[in-house]
C-alpha cells in the first residue's frame, strides 16, 4: 500500500501519469463521477484548513464517494489526548482513504506508520505539503504543455514558504529548469535549498531583490506574500514591500504567455486589477487542485487493492 | 609506560580523539555495565599524536556498536575473545540511528506522540549529517569538546 507523505514519493513516470490523469478527469468529468461510489474519504484536520479540507471533500464527491471526518483538534480525540498513531488505527476502520493535517512536522508519516489505509498528507507543519505542490504542477503542466524548459521566478518569502521549497525539489527532475528567486535580503532561499539541492544539482538560479527586474525573463512567475513580522525592522519592510506587489504595470513587462500563480490567500501582494489579465491563473489553480486531488485518490486507491 | 592487564573477553577501543573518552563513556552509559572498564588518557599515538583507549570487559553483545559509529566512526574497535584480538573493526556512520538523540525541534511530531521512536537517517555521509525521519531537521554529527 503506498502513502503521499512528499511529491518526491512520487518517479517522474508516475507523476506523468498522476497528471495525465487528472487532465482527463478535466476533460471526462462524467466518466469518473462513480469512480468512487461506496467508497468513504476521512478527513482528519486537526488545525482549520478550510481550502485543502474542502477541495479533498470536493474532490471525494465527483468521484462519487462519501466523506467523514473533522476539522480541528478540539472536535477530535486529540482533545482527550489520543495520539495520531491511535486515532489512524480507528479511522482505518471506518474509511478507504485518508487526508491528514496536523500542526507538527511529520504527524502524516507517523500516521502512515500505523494506518490500514492510503494516508495523504494535507499539510504538517512547515513540512510538506505535496498535494499544493501537485497542484502548481498540474496548472504548469496544463497551461503550458511542459514542466522541461521553463524560466521559474519565484517571489516573495523564500525563506519560510515551504511551497516554494517543495516546487524547487519537483521541477529540478525536469531538463532545462531554471530558476530566478525575487526576494528581499532577509528573506532569501535558505542555504539548504541554494547548495544542496540548486549547486548540488547544477540547476541555473539567479538571486535578485527587484521583481521587474526579473519579469522579462519569466515563463512562470509564482508569488508568494510577503509578511511584515518576518523583517528585523519597519524600514525595512517600507523599503521592500512594494517592490512585490505585483501590478499591471509590472506585469506589462512580462511576456505573453507568461502564467501568474499563487498558492493562496493572497493579501496584498497581488493588486486584484491583475486578476482579468489571461496571465493570471491563481484561481484556475485552485480547479487543478480539485482534479489533482480526484487523480490521487483514484490512483491510491488502485494501488491499495493491487496484490 | 602504564601497563593495563589485557582482558579476557570484550571490547578495546582504539584511536580515541585524545581527551573524549570521557564523554563517550557517558555516552555508552558503561557506568550502567556491571563490568571492568579502563580508560586511558592521552597515550602516546604514532597515527595521532595523542590518543585516548577504553577498554571494556563484557559480553561482546553488550556494547551498542551503532551508536559509537555515530559518536565517532574513527574510533578502531578491537573485539576481543578468549584474550586474543578476533576482529580489528573500524566503525562506518550508521545509515539510521534510534532512540541515540532526540529531535530538537519543537514542532516535531516526536514531541508529542506518545512512545515514538527518535529515528535519524543518514543524508550527507559526506558532511556526516543526519536528519529526523518524521520532520527532516538536521542534526550534525556529534562534536566532543575536549
Amino acid at each position: 500500500m503506498r502513502h503521499m507523505m512528499s511529491p518526491l514519493d512520487l518517479t517522474v513516470e508516475e507523476l506523468d501519469d498522476l497528471l495525465h490523469l487528472a487532465s482527463d478527469i478535466e476533460k471526462n468529468p462524467d466518466k469518473y463521477a462513480h469512480a468512487c461510489d461506496r467508497k468513504k474519504l476521512a478527513t482528519c484536520f486537526y488545525e482549520p484548513s478550510t481550502r485543502t479540507r474542502l477541495s479533498f471533500e470536493a474532490a471525494m464527491q465527483n468521484l462519487g464517494g462519501s466523506v467523514l471526518g473533522f476539522s480541528s483538534a478540539d472536535s477530535s480525540s486529540a482533545a482527550k489526548g489520543e495520539s495520531v498513531s491511535d486515532t489512524i488505527r480507528v479511522i482505518s476502520c471506518y474509511a478507504d482513504i485518508c487526508a491528514i493535517r496536523h500542526p507538527k512536522e511529520g504527524a502524516a508519516l507517523v500516521a502512515s506508520s500505523k494506518s490500514g489505509i492510503p494516508v495523504i498528507n494535507a499539510g504538517d507543519g512547515g513540512h510538506q505539503h505535496p498535494t499544493q505542490t501537485l497542484t502548481d504542477l498540474m496548472t504548469i503542466h496544463s497551461l503550458k504543455g511542459r514542466l522541461s524548459d521553463l524560466t521559474i521566478g519565484l517571489c516573495g518569502d523564500l525563506k519560510f514558504g515551504r511551497t516554494v521549497h517543495s516546487l524547487i525539489h519537483a521541477l529540478i527532475r525536469y531538463p532545462n529548469i531554471k530558476f530566478v528567486l525575487i526576494s528581499p535580503e532577509e528573506l532569501r532561499i535558505p542555504s539548504y535549498i541554494r547548495q544542496d539541492v540548486l549547486e548540488k544539482h547544477k540547476i541555473p538560479f539567479v538571486e535578485m531583490e527587484r521583481l521587474e527586474d526579473a519579469m522579462p525573463d519569466l515563463d512562470i512567475l509564482y508569488m508568494t506574500r510577503v509578511q511584515k513580522e518576518r523583517f528585523f525592522n519597519e524600514e525595512d519592510y517600507v523599503r521592500m514591500k512594494d517592490f512585490y506587489i505585483l501590478t499591471k504595470e509590472k506585469l506589462a513587462l512580462a511576456k505573453e504567455d507568461m502564467l501568474v500563480l499563487h498558492p493562496l490567500p493572497r493579501v496584498n501582494e497581488i493588486s486584484v486589477e491583475v486578476d482579468d489579465d489571461p496571465r493570471a491563473v491563481y484561481f484556475k489553480q485552485v480547479q487543478y487542485g480539485v482534479y489533482i486531488r480526484m487523480a490521487l485518490i483514484l490512483t491510491l486507491l488502485k494501488w491499495k487493492e493491487e496484490p | 609506560m602504564l601497563n593495563i592487564s589485557g582482558i579476557h573477553e570484550g571490547f578495546v577501543l582504539d584511536h580515541i580523539q585524545a581527551g573524549t573518552s570521557l564523554s563517550i563513556y557517558k555516552d555508552l552509559k558503561l557506568e550502567q555495565l556491571d563490568c571492568s572498564v579502563a580508560i586511558i588518557k592521552n597515550a602516546r599515538s604514532s597515527k595521532m599524536g595523542k590518543k585516548d583507549m577504553i577498554k571494556v570487559e563484557c559480553p561482546i553483545d553488550a556494547l551498542d556498536l551503532d551508536i559509537l559509529g555515530f559518536i565517532d566512526h574513527n574510533i578502531t574497535v578491537n573485539i576481543i575473545k578468549n584474550d586474543n584480538i578476533v576482529e580489528k573493526k573500524k566503525l562506518h556512520l550508521p545509515k539510521q540511528i534510534v532512540n541515540v538523540i532526540k529531535c530538537k525541534n519543537p514542532r516535531c511530531i516526536t514531541s508529542i506522540e506518545q512512545e515514538l521512536d527518535q529515528i535519524f537517517i543518514l543524508t550527507d555521509p559526506e558532511k556526516e549529517v543526519y536528519r529526523c525521519k518524521y520532520c527532516e531537521e538536521q542534526q550534525k554529527k556529534k562534536k566532543y569538546r575536549k
